[in-house]
């Protein structure tokens, strides 16, 4: 398996959370929306120049900017 | 009175719990020191009359955001607390519903959406659920009312629970993750029709073009049903009004007090647009100029919420809006603005930073037209040709950019980045986006209109001393120097406080040049908000946020209309 972060990514590929590169503050907040450790993520969209990044999870999306794409580390997986 | 409050996440449905529990006495307010909007309500609990609070939807009870400050703070005064959980999202809910057992308040659990996690094929075990959480559960549907009598009746039971203790965060993710695993089971389900559109509408491509399909279907609908309220309403109720003021304004005579509250009399009648007096154009103007487009706004707004599209066109926006110095919920001022400016301005409320609202705020007035004022640019302009009408919203449009990534770098603050959960779409039930449509048009009539009243007294009393004229002499020279203006043109400027449609039409008598007209018709857009407009603001961005709004108004104005001088007519 290969370790990247969610926003490396494309759309249709899945990642499995490893962990989080951030403050306390921030990783509550990714946690309480659905996104904590040992959760697949799909991505659903990445939208163009700079935008933001959709990820599903537990069957919900949810939309985050690429700051905070780039802090959650996730195992691809295949 | 006991305090019954009810806590959630966001999008759970907690609304329409209230709606059914409360009845029709509700009342909406900022929370005190915030412009997060409360609902209060009464119930019956027990045969004795109990307040009910809706508080704002929070993820957990460590707030990240004013909204779910407010939520923390409201959960203090409870003597008994509901629990809405969403059944399609239990493993994400529970977080929440643990944080509120540990603090020890009589909970009862209701796990609401009932019906359309049977529908995903998620069912959850209630009677185990009961045991592990230790409180009552019962399964609710808020938009049909299906088990909330079950739940009032349950609320006589409601306790501290008996199972859950104080534990760390740590430990509360771990006890989430083993009570979703032992009471839920999903089966698996095919794709549906409505999980291919739900897709498709934030994919950027397709996300694109259906948002562009809704937004005009909202513009005609909000179009149809304002000028539908207007002529069928709120017209032949000042019809039965008119004669009532004529008896006044003989009663009167003539004289300042008939200046001030009738005004002048045009050909011997009371005309409501031109009168400008506080009883005639005062109650005129913003109960059936204003009002019928704000009831036809939020009546939009909320079934585009109840349904679930505004977060993926927030989504879809963000791109743009960030770059400004917002997120993706910038988009709604701008939407909202374009039909009036006064909602568009207390929809800044969606964004979460003081940099970001004052950014929103300060942009739509800067650069997005009302409806009435974009009627009368087309019926000003237009017959000179198109291409000086689309001058003026290139130019707009280009204010609205420029300055946009100027604020965001020069106003001190931060920006968060997006981040939000996009609810699956969902039919928006009558009763709840009656109830909404309604709380907010009782909002906006507290909030807005006695300032409103006030503005155009304080107006009228500037003109009946004369005071307008004396600006209109003292910027003169400005008009005409540094726009190429006719003087004239100061007063419809100043007018445009007032009125920034009617002042649109005060400059066609002036015979200028469509070139003159391009420059004062733009600048007349940015140089200040109408009254109405300024009176939300004010509340909206306090004292000192208003100074500086103003300041970058009224710099732009100069500005564009001295470089848009220069362009079109040169020195």
């Amino acid at each position: 398996m290969e370790e990247t972060t969610l926003l490396d990514l494309e759309p249709g590929m899945r990642g499995t959370v490893t962990r989080f590169a951030g403050t306390p503050g921030f990783v509550r907040k990714l946690r309480t929306i659905g996104i904590r450790e040992g959760k697949t993520l799909t991505v659903v969209a990445k939208h163009p120049l700079g935008g933001p990044v959709v990820v599903e999870v537990n069957g919900r999306e949810v939309t985050l900017g690429r700051g905070m794409a780039r802090r959650v580390i996730v195992d691809v997986v295949a | 009175m006991k305090t019954v409050v009810l806590m959630g996440n966001p999008n759970v449905g907690k609304s329409g719990i209230f709606s059914r529990l409360t009845g029709t006495r509700v009342i909406t307010s900022n929370y005190p020191g915030t412009t997060v909007d409360v609902s209060r309500g009464v119930m019956r609990l027990l045969d004795a009359p109990a307040e009910v609070i809706d508080a704002p939807g929070t993820y957990s009870l460590t707030p990240t955001n004013p909204a779910e400050e407010v939520a923390t703070a409201i959960l203090a005064q409870a003597d008994l607390v509901i629990n809405v959980v969403d059944a399609t999202n239990l493993e994400r809910n529970l977080y929440l519903t643990l944080e509120i057992l540990e603090r020890g308040v009589p909970t009862v659990v209701a796990l609401n959406l009932w019906d359309e996690a049977g529908h995903q094929g998620i069912t959850i075990d209630v009677a185990r659920l009961e045991h592990l959480l230790g409180v009552p559960v019962v399964p609710t549907v808020g938009l049909s009312g299906q088990g909330i009598r079950e739940l009032v009746e349950r609320l006589s039971e409601a306790a501290p629970s008996g199972t859950i203790r104080p534990m760390s965060e740590e430990e509360r993710w771990a006890a989430v993750g083993r009570i979703t695993g032992a009471v839920q089971t999903i089966t698996h389900r095919h794709h549906t029709l409505r999980d291919r559109f739900a897709e498709a509408s934030i994919r950027p491509v397709s996300g694109f073009f259906i948002a562009l399909v809704v937004i005009a279907a909202a513009f005609l609908a909000v179009r149809a049903i304002g000028e539908g309220l207007i002529s069928f309403i709120f017209e032949p109720l000042f019809d039965l009004y008119t004669p009532v003021a004529m008896r006044i304004s003989d009663a009167l005579g003539p004289g300042i007090l008939h200046e001030i509250l009738i005004g002048h009399l045009i050909d011997g009648e009371i005309d409501y647009v031109q009168s400008m007096g506080l009883l005639t154009t005062g109650l005129f103007v913003p109960f059936a100029m204003v009002l019928p487009y704000i009831v036809a706004f939020y009546l939009i707004l909320s079934i585009l919420e109840d349904t679930g599209y505004l977060p993926r066109l927030a989504t879809l926006a963000d791109t743009f809006f960030h770059r400004l110095g917002m997120h993706g919920y910038g988009i709604i001022p701008v939407f909202l603005g374009f039909g009036c400016n006064v909602p568009g301005a207390l929809a800044t409320r969606m964004l979460e930073t003081k940099k970001q609202r004052f950014i929103a705020a300060t942009l739509m007035s800067l650069a997005v037209p009302c409806m009435a004022q974009i009627a009368m640019i087309f019926g000003a302009i237009g017959p000179f040709g198109m291409r000086y009408v689309v001058l003026v919203f290139a130019t707009l449009a280009f204010v609205y950019i420029v300055v946009g990534l100027l604020l965001n770098r020069v106003v001190p603050g931060e920006c968060p980045e997006i981040f939000l959960e996009i609810p699956p779409y969902r039919m928006p039930g009558l009763r709840a986006t009656a109830t909404k449509t309604w709380m907010r048009v009782r909002g906006f009539i507290g909030e807005a209109i006695p300032y409103l009243f006030l503005g155009i007294l304080l107006v009228n009393l500037l003109h009946a001393v004369g005071f307008l004229e004396w600006l209109a002499l003292v910027f003169a020279p400005l008009m005409e120097v540094w726009l190429g203006l006719p003087a004239e043109a100061t007063a419809a400027l100043l007018v445009g406080f007032l009125r920034k449609d009617l002042a649109v039409g005060m400059l066609v008598p002036l015979g200028m040049m469509p070139e003159q007209l391009v420059i004062a018709v733009t600048m007349l857009s940015i140089y200040f908000p109408c009254v109405a407009t300024f009176v939300v603001l004010l509340k909206e961005l306090g004292v000192r946020g208003m100074i500086a709004a103003t300041g970058v108004m009224v710099t732009t104005a100069l500005l564009v209309g001295g470089a848009l001088r220069v362009l079109l007519i040169g020195f």
